[in-house]
């Protein structure tokens, strides 16, 4: 089982574009979403007029599904700037890599409980660390993209775009460079230092 | 002696780096750099290179110091967590060991213990943050040293000719950001890339040192090029190397090979960095076919 939970206000904020797409998660049955909280923040994103329109669905994980949900609201989705989702960290990341020219913004932080994962993870990975990185890397997890779960960068371990750990897996940092480019936001690379707060991840 | 104080008198920087045994044994590496590496600014002391378990570096970095050598403490964040760590860089300052390079260090699972955990709690950016918070008299945790804080050269690494060049960029630029005071390169082949990267990085102003192995055979070179991330060995030296077997065995070709890389790139580098990988006899022979 998972809890998610929305990130500060402020925090959300400062990683808004002008115009947002909103996509809610109430997720799987083994998944607690902070409806109330997330209510909240749509109401007074849309006082504020910066949403061009917003879903709440499930299952954001499963990319077939998302695509078909999407696509009567593909004209809200091509006028926003900002996709902004609130759900665990695999539907953060399966928004990302399905608008890769688009900035796909992490609402909540991700806390692991004990029990089932409850997600259709396809490609992505969550590890429920609560302190979700998604921001700062254009939507790619470093903690699961990368062998050593690098929150820095990369290391001198990229051969020919693939890790020297496992070369069946891409460089994570290497996709997070590429993304970062795609959407312009390689400012992101300048972010205050990293480093994990292992108090709020319950696996260790 | 802090070799950062060299870089700021325009002195050009050579040091040399050693590994530990995987025994207790340490002598032959201290006799070694006695006689072949007493010429030269510093020297690293692996940690645990490869990932694979051998002698740790400050007690062999206390052993060349005792012998007359300016030591260089490597230390990774493969092996720690960030008590072990700042633990480490205390006794290193309690024990006169004043030059550092902060890595993050290679996966386990390319060492001799496969199985063993992976730590990673910090990287290469957070450590060298870490070492600027003990100098200021605060451990990470934000308490207060007691007594004096320790103050040391830190060093890192960057790979130039890797071919995912702007990921290392960006990296080298939390570095400096984190407190990086100079720079240590994976080994170079190719001067004209070294040339390239130079250029995009000399906006930090931090010192370079070019890093070099000497090729030992076109077998090495080529193992490297399949194996070795952000190192490539062009055709032309491979075809060198195997032109000449004897000279090879000799290790002539390859100190010519790599002494014309110095000098070609030591105009837009600081000092130059030689992983020698067991050849330390030959350092001399290079540095001086290199006319430093």
């Amino acid at each position: 089982m998972l809890i998610t939970e929305l990130k500060a206000k402020e925090t959300i904020a400062s990683q808004l574009g002008s115009k947002v797409f909103v996509i809610f998660c109430h997720g799987c049955k083994e998944i607690r979403f902070p409806e109330k909280e997330a209510d909240d923040l749509l109401e007074e994103l849309t006082a504020a007029g910066k949403v061009t329109g917003s879903i709440t669905t499930d299952y954001i994980c499963d990319p077939d599904q998302l695509k078909l949900r999407l696509e009567k609201f593909a004209a809200a989705i091509e006028g926003a700037d900002t996709i902004l989702v609130a759900s665990c960290g695999v539907g953060v990341q399966t928004v990302a890599s399905m608008f890769e020219s688009k900035k796909v913004v992490a609402a909540c932080d991700t806390y692991a409980l004990p029990g089932f994962q409850g997600v259709t993870p396809l490609e992505h990975d969550c590890k429920q660390c609560g302190e979700c990185y998604l921001n700062l890397t254009g939507g790619i997890c470093p903690l699961t993209a990368c062998s050593k779960s690098l929150v820095n960068g990369q290391c001198g371990g990229c051969k020919d775009g693939k890790c020297e750990v496992d070369p069946g897996m891409e460089c994570g940092w290497e996709r997070i460079q590429k993304r970062l480019a795609q959407i312009g936001r390689l400012d992101a690379l300048k972010a205050p230092i990293q480093i994990r707060n292992y108090a709020t991840d319950v696996n260790i | 002696m802090r070799i950062t104080e060299l870089f700021d008198n325009g002195q050009f920087v050579v040091t040399a780096e050693v590994g530990p045994p995987k025994g207790i044994d340490a002598s032959h590496v201290v006799e070694e750099a006695k006689e072949y590496l007493s010429g030269i600014t510093a020297v690293n002391v692996t940690d645990n290179q490869s990932s694979v378990m051998r002698m740790g570096s400050l007690p062999a970095c206390v052993m060349l110091k005792n012998a007359g050598l300016t030591p260089i403490l490597q230390l990774t964040c493969r092996d720690r967590n960030r008590i072990a760590l700042q633990s480490e860089l205390l006794g290193a300052a309690a024990l006169g060991i004043d030059n550092i390079l902060c890595l993050t260090g290679d996966h386990t699972k390319m060492g001799d213990h496969p199985g063993a955990k992976p730590v990673f709690d910090l990287d290469s950016v957070s450590l060298l943050h870490t070492v600027c918070q003990l100098e200021k008299g605060v451990d990470l945790g934000g308490n207060e040293l007691v007594g004096e804080a320790p103050k040391f050269a830190k060093g890192a690494v960057v790979s130039p000719c890797s071919d995912s060049v702007d990921a290392q960029l960006a990296k080298m630029e939390r570095k400096v950001m984190a407190g990086a005071e100079y720079f240590q390169t994976q080994a170079v082949f190719d001067s004209e890339k070294f040339i390239q990267f130079m250029e995009k990085a000399k906006q930090f102003g931090k010192p370079v040192q070019l890093g070099v192995i000497i090729p030992k055979s076109a077998g090495m070179a080529k193992f490297m090029n399949k194996n070795v991330a952000g190192v490539h060995v062009p055709q032309e030296m491979i075809d060198a190397l195997a032109a000449d077997k004897e000279r090879a065995k000799a290790g002539i070709t390859g100190v010519e090979i790599a002494a014309k890389i110095i000098k070609e790139c030591r105009p837009y580098c600081q000092g130059v960095h030689i992983m020698a990988l067991g050849w330390e006899a030959k350092v001399p022979q290079l540095l001086e076919l290199a006319g430093i």
